[in-house]
């Protein structure tokens, strides 16, 4: 019998779900991903959360919640660290065992997934998964190449400017490798933690709308690495969040970018990190005068607020588009 | 160089004593206040934590004293304490606020880093001094330590309802101004016999509440609208999960005192509601509620600021420990439009809950 292994699409699912899903198929599990986000899956993890919680934490829930009754694990790994000396966010640290907290869940696997004294953890957390369904190292191992060598790809179509659903469905059928030319008129950069800014329904659809208004969208996955690192080495003491850091790095970067009309940062309401970053950013747009909209998201954020806003925003860098040319 | 620090409860004593020791110049901030936290709203990122709104407030007004240094901790995450000191320090600068800043970072990398820095700090005093005067300062955060634990003891039992805190002010100020160990004997002696001398009502039955969560807004009254002394008016003894000393033998000890209560046991403690540390003290907070409800407390409470991260993981795993030891916990959380009548009432229902359920289980048993 296959055996299924939920992943909840929440959270790093946007950087990481290539590698996790080619490795378990590999071992031969069959994988089941939640349901994308609708109101449904928030309510049922508004019910179950703390108040206190962030939106995208309460979300997870939401999606672990939907896969309950559907698989034989839930993929839920203790992303400790993703890079070295780096951590993502003490939330992500407590998720697994705020997660155990809720009745009726198959087990989780929630390895410890942590790089903050070398590289070399990852392969072994793979292998402690791996152990769950084979008994053969040599699968393992290569289950484990094999699914780096797609999420490899995967941040490669990203740099490309893709976004990650482009990008997902450019690594199912192997073409549409190329990023559409932007038709916009002019360029946004849309930043903010990954789960935020590419679950549309979180953000209620901030890229669908900042396109229709005639923007192209670019976001610090369009960034290789290199770039984002060297730039946020600005920042007189080195941010210890990585994703904090990409939002950074990115920022500093599309500051300088003349085809960049606008930076868009987008926070989860009561955020830790966030409230630090954006602080950071928000400060140094002013010192560029750079157009800048930062927006706010919790369950009580309404439509018609963000909308007026970002178009408000679009008033802005379209007069001084107009201004300077 | 007139060297300023942020408040935390009563950790300027400590700290005062150390540098004073050492012959630096030290502005105290006023103690932190309403005006104190108006200014870091006025001036912090809307959705930092309070305790930078508070330090903040705290170097603005040092400023106004004539400080001109700012001497901090650091920190390596995942909490946002680590990158405190210099998001302060830019916000200081853009409103006209001119500091040296000098951060202590952990000595994860360089222990050179670390010595220069005190090396700059305390210009050409020997080591031997220097180890003298963390000796000194570590001392009267002991002193400080004993004071307030007997006054947990006692507020509650109190005869004349405020005389605790009248014995524990004055016992305060005689270990603050101590100026040397032997004077710091002295004081202790003296302070030990002004505690004693409150008029307690021994037959009263008293609740036991364990207090526990963040560090900052457990030691630093303002921050949690003197929660302890409330829970004391109210008829419950409270014991803190953290003391000033605990963290400094944790933290610039590295946990060398022994016989001291130390973070490990807590983590340890947290285990299996939460297997991992969480940055600040989240998992130190579960881990305590499971030794207070071992212990045969009556109840706990849990005070953190708003949006703290490693506090809201406690608070989402807590139910699990009330429910397996039948313990009832209170959450309080404190921000900038948090009022104290609220809190008390609040606190009011909690004990009385207690209470009741004591009550009843006094009956059942007997
Ligand atoms: S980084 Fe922010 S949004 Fe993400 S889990 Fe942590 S607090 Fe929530
Ligand atoms: S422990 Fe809480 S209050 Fe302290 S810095 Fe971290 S998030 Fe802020």
């Amino acid at each position: 019998m296959t055996l299924k292994v939920g992943i909840p699409r929440a959270l790093l699912y946007y950087y990481y779900v290539p590698m996790w899903q080619t490795f378990f198929h590999e071992l031969g599990a069959e994988v089941v991903l939640s349901s994308p986000s609708t109101k449904g899956i928030l309510a049922n993890g508004l019910k179950h959360a703390v108040d206190e919680v962030c939106l995208p934490i309460k979300m997870a829930f939401g999606h672990v919640l939907d896969l309950a009754g559907k698989v034989d694990y839930i993929f839920l790994p203790r992303m400790v660290s993703i890079k070295k000396r780096e951590y993502i966010c003490p939330k992500f640290l407590g998720l697994p065992d705020m997660v155990r907290c809720l009745d009726g869940l198959p087990p989780l696997i929630d390895i410890n997934v942590n790089l903050y004294k070398s590289k070399k953890n990852a392969f072994f957390a793979a292998k402690e998964v791996g152990k769950l369904f084979t008994g053969n190292y040599f699968k393992i191992s290569g289950a484990y190449r094999y699914s780096l060598k797609t999420q490899k790809k995967y941040f490669k179509l990203l740099q490309l400017g893709l976004l990650p659903d482009e990008a997902l469905a450019g690594l199912e059928d192997g073409v549409g490798n190329k990023p559409r030319p932007g038709q916009g008129q002019f360029t946004v950069a849309l930043l903010g933690h990954p789960y935020n800014i590419y679950d549309s329904y979180i953000n209620m659809n901030i890229i669908r709308r900042l396109r229709a208004m005639g923007s192209n969208v670019v976001t610090a996955e369009h960034l290789s690495e290199q770039v984002v690192r060297s730039c946020a080495a600005c920042l007189p003491k080195k941010l210890f969040w990585t994703l904090g850091q990409r939002m950074i790095g990115a920022a500093f970067h599309y500051f300088k970018r003349r085809d960049v009309s606008g930076i868009v940062h987008v926070a989860a309401f009561a955020c830790g990190p966030d409230s630090m970053t954006g602080e950071l950013i928000a400060r140094e747009a002013r010192a560029a005068g750079m157009p800048f909209l930062n927006l706010t998201l919790d369950e009580h954020t309404g439509e018609t607020g963000i909308v007026t806003r970002i178009e408000a925003f679009m008033d802005m860098v379209r007069w001084r588009n107009a201004g300077v040319s | 160089m007139r060297v300023t620090f942020p408040h935390m409860g009563n950790l300027y004593i400590c700290l005062k004593a150390m540098l004073q020791y050492l012959g630096v110049d030290v502005v105290v901030p006023p103690p932190s206040s309403k005006k104190t936290l108006t200014l870091g709203v006025k001036y912090g990122p809307e959705f930092a934590c309070m305790p930078l709104k508070l330090n903040l407030g705290n170097f603005i007004e040092a400023y106004g004293l004539g400080a001109d240094t700012i001497i901090m901790a650091g920190g390596c995450g995942p909490c946002r304490f680590g990158y405190y000191a210099q998001i302060e320090y830019a916000i200081l600068k853009d409103i006209g606020y001119e500091f040296q800043l000098i951060v202590i970072e952990p000595p994860e990398r360089h222990i050179s880093e670390l010595f220069n820095k005190i090396r700059h700090i305390t210009g050409n005093r020997s080591w031997w001094q220097v180890i003298q005067a963390i000796r000194f300062g570590y001392q009267k955060a002991r002193a400080v330590d004993e004071i307030e634990m007997a006054a947990f003891k006692i507020r509650p039992r109190e005869l004349v309802f405020g005389a605790t805190d009248i014995a524990y002010r004055s016992a305060l100020s005689l270990i603050d101004s101590a100026s040397s160990p032997n004077e710091l004997d002295r004081a202790k002696k003296r302070a030990g016999v002004i505690m004693a001398g409150v008029v307690l009502d021994e037959s009263r039955p008293v609740l036991k509440i364990g207090l526990t969560g963040e560090i900052f807004t457990l030691l630093e009254p303002y921050s949690n609208l003197d929660v302890e002394r409330h829970i004391g008016y109210l008829g419950a003894e409270v014991d803190r999960s953290i003391y000033l000393s605990e963290w400094v033998n944790d933290h610039l000890f590295l946990g060398m005192l022994k016989g001291l209560r130390s973070r490990k046991d807590a983590c340890s403690a947290a285990s299996p509601y939460l297997r991992h540390f969480v940055g600040g003290h989240g998992q130190e907070t579960v881990g305590s509620a499971v030794n207070y409800a071992r212990a045969g407390f009556d109840g706990l409470v849990q005070v953190f600021p708003f949006t703290c991260m490693p506090e809201i993981v406690a608070e989402s795993i807590l139910p699990e420990v009330s429910t397996e030891y039948g313990i009832p916990i209170l959450t309080l959380i404190m921000d900038e439009h948090t009022g104290k009548t609220g809190i008390i009432t609040r606190l009011e229902a909690f004990i009385d809950l207690l209470e009741r359920k004591k009550e009843f289980r006094r009956h059942a048993f007997s």
